[in-house]
């Protein structure tokens, strides 16, 4: 792992201090990618009735579960070893609550792939599969652009993220009524409409967990935690 | 404030959102650049530099050796009962600044001060102050211990002695004993009070050396690094000794130990080049400093 001297975490007097540093945080983006291709790879597994393609998310599952402890061992020896502090202590306490959520949205991918192997089997006429596409999009968006935000420091779009929320909450509340009037039109629908129902929730809680990761991305750069506040505060304090 | 931004362009690792990134990485710009570089201005310290109702209020502070300015125009409050920690790379004035506040330098023929120096209202440099009263009411123990080479017994019965604060033996033996005993020390002395002091671990000696500071009934003591020749033992004996000491003194202390700035004090004061750059409570320091200077010291981005 290179020293990049122009990295905001790359620049202390101690190179190895500096290489731990963006070890962690390039690891913390490797998971980053892989949960992303795991939702992806679950959803595209769900639309396409690929039961294998399931099969092999639920395997790569044990990998994101590896990753995540391994995280939280480099960043407790970090605190271990260097007593960081101000922005450096920040980066390492964001990156242990950062992996949480990012092992959670995996296993959101796994519950996801878990209803595609049943849904596939059960073979019947893709109803909410138009939902799951549109919200599944959105959440993925936000995931990626809560990474980016981390990889780049980018407070104002990490707040960004945190306004999609609000959206992706709205239209899962659509959705589930959309699902509602399929069972309620026919009762043979229900099977099969609570499992969409399941899958919606999850993607649901993934966009939560991105929008967690922004939380953190601002308490990173800014050094004021925004969780369980207002957006309007959030909003001021990435105005500053 | 001035202040001079800078952009840099970044090579960072990120998320591929096709491939599977374990093994590809992309490579992206970074829109946001480090924090804006700041150029110090005189006599601008961010923070909250300034207490009710304060110990020192110290005003426009700055001193010079000959030709070469040590302080640049520094205004600050030290509170009652508190402990300050003043941190900063070597030569940044801060063991200077320390020293200003019971005229330890005045023995420095080249030294020279300006500004208003008040303890308790009252001007430290008066032409008319009794520098000797002034170090009883402001006390300091250095860097290295250097106890007396007498009985431990009679490094602490010293100052009470000339000071003319026992009447009596047995007035003398109980400030003995306090201050052995509030130094953490008594246990350790109380049946070898004539052993001479030097025979003593550098830990116990330096305990000896706060005893010896607090047997006057001071009302301020000044630290200078005092666990650098400590180890890590003897340095929590010591921390915990500055905390139980901070309900009766107010304390001043420079260290070169971030750590221990943040385990003892209550403010925190980061000097650079001469100027007071910041002060803030410790918890925001060490978590959130405000200036970019104090963060790159206390990060270790240089020292």
């Amino acid at each position: 792992m290179p020293t990049n001297k122009d990295d905001v975490y790359g620049d202390h007097i101690s190179n190895s201090f500096n290489d731990e540093l963006l070890a962690l945080k390039t690891r913390f983006l490797k998971m980053g990618g892989l949960v992303e291709t795991q939702i992806e790879s679950a959803l595209k597994a769900l639309v396409d009735s690929d039961g294998y393609l399931a099969e092999e998310i639920r395997a790569n599952d044990r990998m994101v579960d590896r990753m995540e402890m391994d995280i939280d061992e480099e960043a407790m020896l970090i605190i271990a070893r260097r007593q960081p502090t101000a922005r450096d202590l920040r980066l390492v306490i964001s990156v242990i609550r950062m992996v949480a959520d990012l092992e959670r949205v995996g296993d959101e991918a796994k519950k996801i792939a878990k209803f595609a192997i049943k849904l596939t089997e059960e073979g019947q006429t893709p109803q909410g599969y138009g939902e799951i596409r549109h919200i599944g999009a959105h959440v993925m968006a936000m995931l990626h652009d809560s990474l980016d935000a981390f990889a780049r420091l980018d407070s104002e779009q990490a707040l960004r993220v945190m306004k999609e929320d609000k959206r992706v909450d709205e239209e899962y509340q659509a959705a589930a009524r959309t699902l509602l009037t399929f069972m309620m039109e026919d009762a043979r629908n229900i099977s099969r409409c609570m499992s969409v129902m399941w899958v919606l929730r999850s993607l649901e809680r993934v966009g939560d967990h991105a929008c967690n990761i922004a939380e953190n991305v601002i308490f990173m750069v800014k050094g004021e935690d925004v969780r369980h506040t207002p957006m309007e505060e959030a909003e001021r304090v990435v105005g500053r | 404030m001035s202040t001079v931004s800078s952009t840099i362009t970044n090579k960072m690792q990120a998320p591929d959102d096709k491939a599977m990134p374990v093994t590809e990485d992309k490579v992206m710009p970074v829109t946001e650049a480090k924090p804006e570089q700041t150029v110090l201005e005189e006599g601008v310290t961010v923070g909250t530099p300034f207490a009710d109702d304060p110990k020192f209020k110290l005003r426009d502070v700055e001193v010079f050796y000959g030709e070469t300015q040590a302080i640049k125009n520094i205004s600050l409050d030290v509170a009652r009962n508190e402990v300050i920690a003043f941190i900063g790379p070597s030569g940044c004035g801060k063991s200077t600044f320390l020293r200003c506040l019971n005229r330890m330098n005045d023995s420095i023929d080249s030294c020279r001060i300006k500004g208003s120096l008040l303890l308790d209202g009252q001007n430290i440099y008066d032409s008319k102050r009794d520098v000797v009263e002034l170090r009883a009411r402001v006390g300091m123990v250095f860097q290295k211990p250097n106890p007396f080479p007498k009985s431990i017994y009679d490094n602490v019965a010293y100052g009470p002695r000339i000071h003319g604060l026992a009447n009596r033996k047995s007035d003398l033996d109980d400030i003995v004993e306090n201050s052995l005993r509030k130094a953490g020390l008594w246990n350790e002395v109380k049946d070898r009070l004539d052993a001479m002091a030097t025979g003593m671990s550098g830990g116990q000696q330096q305990r000896l050396c706060i005893a010896r500071a607090i047997a006057v009934s001071p009302e301020v003591v000044l630290m200078d690094e005092p666990c650098s020749a400590l180890d890590p033992i003897a340095t929590a004996r010591i921390e915990e000794l500055i905390t139980e000491m901070s309900e009766s003194y107010t304390i001043v202390i420079v260290t070169h130990s971030m750590q221990q700035a943040a385990r003892v004090s209550n403010r925190t004061a980061y000097f650079h080049m001469g100027h007071l750059v910041e002060v803030n409570d410790t918890s925001k320091v060490f978590t959130t400093p405000e200036h970019e200077l104090t963060e790159s010291y206390i990060t270790g981005r240089f020292g």
